[in-house]
């Protein structure tokens, strides 16, 4: 027979092991579910089928295309190559301007319609999202 | 001038530093006691870039704009406090505070390490000497603060605003000096490991450091965020952002690690796992300046994408592991544990189930951060992990968590049951009953909710009633996790109970709904020393007809031209009122956010009593000794 040692050495090596294997399984799991792609106005137009989850649009926001209609923001996110209307109600950050980069997040209603719950405050005034620097350079 | 004397200052380190380590070897074996040679020698390097370090203050204070650094980071109109933070409001000069932490800090552990082993002592130096030189080579070829331009531009390009700000001005010191704390917990950990030095002594020696990191690091994590609380405008006190989450994986390692040196202490088992504890910590910590400093998350953190710099501290980093992870294997001997037992309920046991749940919520913030960047490597796809992420895989947790920090410290080492039941089962009714009464009316989800809260006032109940009974016989371990579920209550009751309206006004409109209606009244604006404040003025009228006058302001900022919103925040110690006021482009409107955020400034009273439990726990070490 084995000595208690062992014995105890064992369990606490099975127990590792188990909530190892359930640790990575849970995190996977809810990584699956809650995890926003980011795409690019381009990239929408070439989805094949409309996603129903949340996504992040990232791009330069047009000029003269910011309006509030009822309340409402509308503006048009581009990336020199395609666009997207977006309407959002909610908070607007500062740095939130024609000609910047912006990123927003929410559903799509269609390959040209954007419904945003959120946009993201970038913190620095030469911040611009990479897949922008990208089209521009491109240009 | 001053930075030149500041760049020769750390040539001069650098040098210093090859002294150190040659005459440390050579002290290594030789003489009985420490060479105060070796000791003078490290003061001297401190004194280096002490001297550098000034050096560039005063750059920054002159406004020499023949600095590159002043250059990109300041401006004559600024403020002189921010001039001065301004210096490590940026890369190249938070590296020079990072490696100013890091010669302090070995200097006074060689200072407050008397009766510890020679061997010991020197290999910690050489250790922390490695990691010294690194950083000296890093600063002065990747980023060096003292770079000249010529001709001298007249005038500098200017500090974020967003970090013109008192707290944003000490939260990178106080962060490093938690950061870099870790460093010497690795060296030394490394150290014990090489010398065969680790006892109950060097364990009772090496909890202050890990506690005075503790401390700090807990502290900075804090300033960061009421910061971000205040002048971002998101009316929330933590995010998940990326960069948030690099801070706070050091201080779970931290804070397992803390925990485990007690029973390192008291019994003298978990060796292995406290080594390797020191080695992640420090490790993690360099994770985070990776990070944050190559550019690879985008945050206000990122100075300056250069990806050389990323590359330098990678593979440093990567020899630090390789090289600890050798030594760890190379000279450990496993313990020798022949008359030591486990029993299923013991402190030993209950420490090592916090150990599992930290290393578990230590993972799940590690994967969160880690993974989206490490598919955008592999398959080019972009995306975030958000806060439900977080939130699912961690609050569920905290459930038995909380339970165990209850009841946890009651149990005696070695083994014990568990006493005066009564009350442990009474304190469970309560709470379970007052979440009952305070959850019952709410729109949420009912059974989860209602557990969660009860843990937390488990906790709360338990550790006050320890407080009263036990006579201060471990005062400083009641507080912290007293202040832990205040913490984690208040947090949950900001969560349930926050409101919040967001709407755009124009001047003279009201926002009309059926508990709240805000009136925008006028806008004035104000002339400022290197901004131009427009301060909104709101009157806010609530369903008992309670009247709030709130006055947002935006600041448009000269140089660089950017415009910042500053919340008004009317506190008081049960709810904080919290309201913002955004531009909108080309348009009449002005994008309104108002909160109700109870038990806000108890989330920040907990977190300063934490720190003052560590406090407590450091002074109770002394007049024990």
């Amino acid at each position: 027979m084995y000595g208690r040692k062992v014995k105890l050495r064992f369990f606490f090596i099975f127990l590792i092991a188990v909530t190892l294997s359930l640790t990575i399984f849970l995190i996977l799991k809810s990584l699956e579910e809650n995890v926003v792609y980011f795409k690019s106005p381009s990239e929408i137009k070439t989805l094949s089928e409309m996603q129903q989850k949340k996504i992040r649009i990232g791009g330069m926001v047009k000029n003269d295309s910011i309006s509030i209609v009822n309340k409402e923001l509308s503006f048009v996110i581009t990336d020199f190559k395609s666009e997207i209307n977006v309407v959002y109600s909610g908070l607007i950050p500062n740095l939130f301007e024609e000609g910047k980069g912006v990123v927003a997040e929410g559903f799509l209603k269609d390959e040209n319609f954007f419904s945003a719950t959120k946009i993201l405050a970038k913190h620095d005034e030469n911040y611009m999202p990479p897949e922008v620097k990208a089209a521009l350079e491109e240009k | 001038m001053s930075s030149l004397i500041g760049y020769y200052s750390l040539i001069f380190g650098v040098g210093v530093s090859i002294l150190v380590i040659f005459f440390s070897i050579k002290n290594f074996n030789d003489t009985q006691k420490l060479d105060t040679k070796v000791i003078s020698l490290v003061f001297l390097q401190l004194l280096f870039v002490i001297i550098s370090f000034s050096g560039l203050i005063l750059s920054f204070v002159n406004s020499d704009f023949s600095n590159e650094t002043v250059f990109n980071h300041s401006h004559t109109t600024k403020p002189l406090f921010y001039k001065i933070s301004g210096t490590w409001g940026n890369h190249e000069g938070s590296l020079l505070l990072w490696l100013l932490v890091l010669t302090l800090f070995i200097f006074v552990f060689l200072l407050r390490s008397k009766n510890q082993p020679k061997q010991y002592k020197i290999l910690t130096l050489l250790f922390q000497q490695i990691i010294i030189v690194g950083f000296f080579i890093f600063l002065i070829q990747t980023s060096n603060p003292f770079n000249h331009i010529f001709p001298v531009p007249k005038e500098g390009l200017g500090l974020n605003p967003i970090l013109q700000d008192p707290a944003l001005a000490i939260h990178p010191p106080i962060l490093y000096l938690g950061y870099v704390g870790t460093s010497i917990i690795f060296s030394s950990a490394l150290a014990a490991v090489c010398s065969n030095n680790i006892t109950k002594i060097w364990a009772s020696h090496i909890k202050k450091w890990v506690l005075v990191s503790w401390i700090f690091l807990t502290l900075g994590i804090l300033l960061g965020s009421i910061w971000a609380y205040y002048e971002l405008g998101w009316g929330g006190f933590w995010f998940w952002d990326p960069v948030e989450n690099v801070s706070l994986m050091p201080w779970f390692a931290l804070t397992t690690l803390l925990h485990c040196v007690l029973v390192l202490e008291k019994k003298l088992i978990l060796t292995s796992w406290v080594v390797v504890l020191s080695i992640a910590t420090f490790t993690l910590s360099m994770c985070g300046t990776f990070l944050v400093r190559s550019g690879i998350l985008n945050s206000v953190h990122t100075f300056a994408n250069d990806p050389e710099r990323g590359l330098y501290i990678l593979i440093f980093l990567f020899i630090l592991i390789f090289l600890s992870f050798f030594i760890f294997l190379i000279f450990h001997k496993s313990e020798n544990n022949s008359s030591k037992t486990f029993y299923l309920l013991s402190k030993e046991t209950s420490i090592l189930v916090n150990n599992w749940f930290m290393m578990y919520f230590l993972s799940v913030v590690l994967i969160g951060t880690i993974y989206p960047i490490f598919l955008e490597v592999i398959s080019s796809q972009k995306i975030s992990v958000g806060p439900p992420f977080f939130n699912k895989l961690i609050l569920p947790f905290l459930i038995p968590f909380m339970l165990a920090m209850a009841i946890g410290p009651k149990l005696k080492w070695i083994k014990s049951d568990i006493e005066d039941k009564i009350y442990l089962i009474l304190f469970f009714v309560i709470s379970l009953i007052l979440s009952v009464l305070i959850i019952r009316n709410l729109d949420i989800n009912f059974l989860y909710n209602t557990i969660l809260i009860t843990a937390a006032f488990y906790l709360f109940f338990i550790t006050l009633r320890d407080f009263f009974q036990r006579k201060y016989r471990n005062l400083s371990q009641i507080t912290a996790h007293f202040s832990f579920s205040i913490l984690i209550l208040s947090i949950l009751f900001n969560n349930i109970f926050s409101s919040e309206v967001i709407t755009n006004l124009k001047i003279n409109e009201t926002y009309q709904a059926q508990s709240l209606k805000i009136n925008f009244e006028s806008i004035q604006q104000e002339n400022k020393q290197n901004f131009k404040a427009i301060r909104g003025k709101f009157i806010v009228e609530d369903k008992s007809g309670l009247i709030e006058i709130m006055q947002p302001e935006l600041r448009i900022y000269n140089q660089p031209n950017i415009v910042t919103s500053e919340a008004d925040i009317k506190t008081n110690i049960f709810t904080d009122k919290f309201m913002t006021m955004n531009y909108v482009q080309n348009q009449d409107y002005f994008n309104i956010r108002y909160q109700v955020k109870p038990f806000m400034i108890w989330i920040w009273i907990s977190t300063i009593l934490l720190c003052f439990s560590g406090c407590l726990s450091l002074i109770r070490r002394k007049y024990e000794n």
